[in-house]
């Protein structure tokens, strides 16, 4: 609770520090401010607690997941200062709107009443609104603006209808109350047709398929540092929240539900993939990466043991290889029109460094062992043969070899075509987050007990 | 209050909830002006705004009430930020017709 309100805070004082003009300064102090509060948060760990008559639910997987929402806002904040050079006089809007995004974030995933959902849900995608069309003066950035202003306002709309529509048949917001109500035996048809509106605004939000069409336009056209936010903070928050929103209100979740899981999951996989094999466009790919990602993790949804721990343990893996790999764009997507493949020609002889973390946080979606993504993999394979789903497992093991193709496309480019362009800008923020970020997904891959047995 | 409910049954109120909130996802779908399209979306959660009262007072219970405020001011920020895209849209390409919206392709 008291994590939420510093990150409010935080965000006013960002605001403020504008108004006395220490424009230097908020970058700094959001940073140093963001440490803090990821303490404080950590202490809330042992001490579950429900705040405001159960509107807030402080358990260990809000915390465990809010952690991880932090470190991702930290880094997404370091890289904010070399993104917008040009636009200094705007920066504390920048940084505002992401403090207040992961505001949303963390009340998206410690709700405990389904008014604090929609809320959080709500904060969250008013401020993607407005990051993806922030290059006011770019065309593409306006039109990715209203598509997902279009598709999320829309998605909105379907959820409100879900909520409305449990609340006629229980009576009541709070998700224990529902919970407790959903185990009696005559339910009204509407808490059914009001979990399946949820379900399907929630896909749309985590971009799985059928509800997938809008993250390509959007996230290429959308600034890089925006795309990068929406492709790690605001997938893994959107599945974060999913998977809390099923495990608490639905019973137990029916034969006929996990069947549509499965489809959707394998639909989000293969779509996914083999859309991402003929992009051109570095960040369209990552989009379609990011779509065959989410069926992996909707997998979690039918998993019976330590679900909630392999969720964590497969987002933070996959989040903080999304940050390397977005690090790594920034630096070569500079004052580039475009983030065409191209633009990655020879960077394993201009820049060797950052090509290594590129390919290291490539090599982690793709899942290959020593980095944390083959292990979250193997953690998410193995249990769901446990819940004895081996087709779904069979048809996840061959997504994954396919994704190995489109994954080494960039890292040939990288390392077997001669540069196009001299590289000698040597930005010290990239480097560090970069580093930090890859560090971080390798230590994860050695010690998996340490995130995995979190939750259990 | 409670009579009136009675009278008509609550049915007839999620119907009439139904038929907005799939007039709302028509328009979305099918007009091509940006401004259309977001009356549409207010009329799907207008729909909705309405039938969460006529459930609060099916149930004899404030709290949907309570939450169709929260709605609104929801609503309201988030057409807010819709229109000032929009603004800088027609100021980029001077029409606001989600037709010309093709940029973007792959």
């Amino acid at each position: 609770m008291s994590t939420l309100i510093a990150i409010i805070g935080l965000g006013i004082l960002c605001l403020l520090l504008e108004i006395f003009d220490f424009r230097k300064a908020i970058i700094p102090i959001s940073i140093i401010g963001l440490l803090a509060v990821l303490g404080l948060n950590i202490s809330e760990f042992n001490s579950p607690e429900a705040y405001y008559n159960n509107m807030i639910i402080v358990s260990k997987f809000s915390t465990s997941f809010s952690a991880l929402f932090i470190v991702l806002t930290i880094f997404l904040v370091a890289l904010s200062h070399k993104f917008h050079e040009n636009n200094q006089a705007h920066i504390s809007d920048f940084i505002a709107i992401k403090l207040f995004l992961l505001a949303g974030a963390v009340a998206m995933v410690s709700f405990g009443n389904l008014a604090m959902f929609f809320l959080g849900i709500e904060v969250l995608s008013i401020a993607l609104y407005v990051l993806a069309s922030s290059d006011r003066k770019s065309i593409k950035s306006n039109e990715a603006g209203m598509k997902y202003f279009l598709m999320g306002s829309f998605a909105s709309g379907i959820i409100l209808f879900g909520i409305c529509l449990i609340y006629g048949a229980m009576g009541t917001f709070d998700i224990t109350e529902i919970s407790e109500l959903s185990y009696s035996a005559e339910l009204p048809v509407w808490f059914p047709i009001g979990i399946i509106l949820v379900f399907i605004g929630m896909l749309f939000k985590i971009a799985a398929v059928p509800f997938h069409f809008w993250a390509p336009d959007v996230y290429e056209g959308s600034p890089a540092l925006t795309t990068a936010l929406m492709s790690t903070l605001a997938k893994v928050v959107a599945i974060a929240t999913l998977f809390k929103l099923l495990t608490a209100m639905n019973a137990e979740i029916s034969a006929e539900f996990q069947t549509v899981i499965v489809i959707v999951s394998m639909a989000s996989m293969t779509v996914g993939n083999i859309m991402a094999l003929r992009q051109v466009n570095v960040k369209r790919m990552l989009a379609f990466s990011g779509v065959s990602h989410a069926g992996f993790m909707l997998m979690t949804l039918l998993i019976t043991t330590n679900a909630a721990g392999t969720l964590l343990y497969y987002s933070s893996s996959y989040a903080l290889a999304g940050i390397a790999a977005f690090s790594v764009i920034l630096y070569v997507c500079y004052n580039k029109n475009n983030e065409d493949i191209n633009n990655f020609h020879g960077l394993g002889k201009t820049n060797p460094l950052l090509a290594a973390i590129l390919t290291g946080a490539l090599l982690s979606m793709a899942g290959i062992p020593i980095f944390a993504g083959f292990f979250a993999k193997l953690f998410l394979f193995n249990q769901t043969i446990q819940a004895g789903y081996i087709s779904l497992v069979i048809v996840a093991v061959i997504n994954s070899i396919i994704s190995i193709g489109y994954y080494f496309k960039l890292i040939l480019a990288m390392y077997n075509k001669e540069p196009n362009e001299v590289r000698t800008a040597t930005p010290f923020v990239i480097y560090a987050v970069a580093v930090i970020a890859i560090v971080l997904n390798i230590a994860l891959g050695f010690f998996p007990s340490l995130v995995l047995d979190l939750l259990a | 209050m409670d009579n009136i409910l009675n009278e008509i049954g609550i049915e007839n109120y999620i119907f009439l909830a139904v038929i907005l909130f799939s007039i709302g996802v028509c328009g979305v779908l099918y007009r091509r002006n940006a401004i259309i399209v977001f009356m549409s979306i207010e009329i799907m959660l207008n729909a909705v705004n309405l039938l969460f009262v006529a459930f609060s007072t099916y149930h004899q219970d404030t709290q949907g009430q309570i939450f169709v405020f929260f709605s609104m001011a929801v609503a309201a920020a988030e057409v807010a930020v819709g229109l000032a895209i929009l603004v800088s849209i027609f100021k980029n390409m001077g029409t606001i017709s989600i037709d010309k919206l093709k940029n973007l392709k792959g």
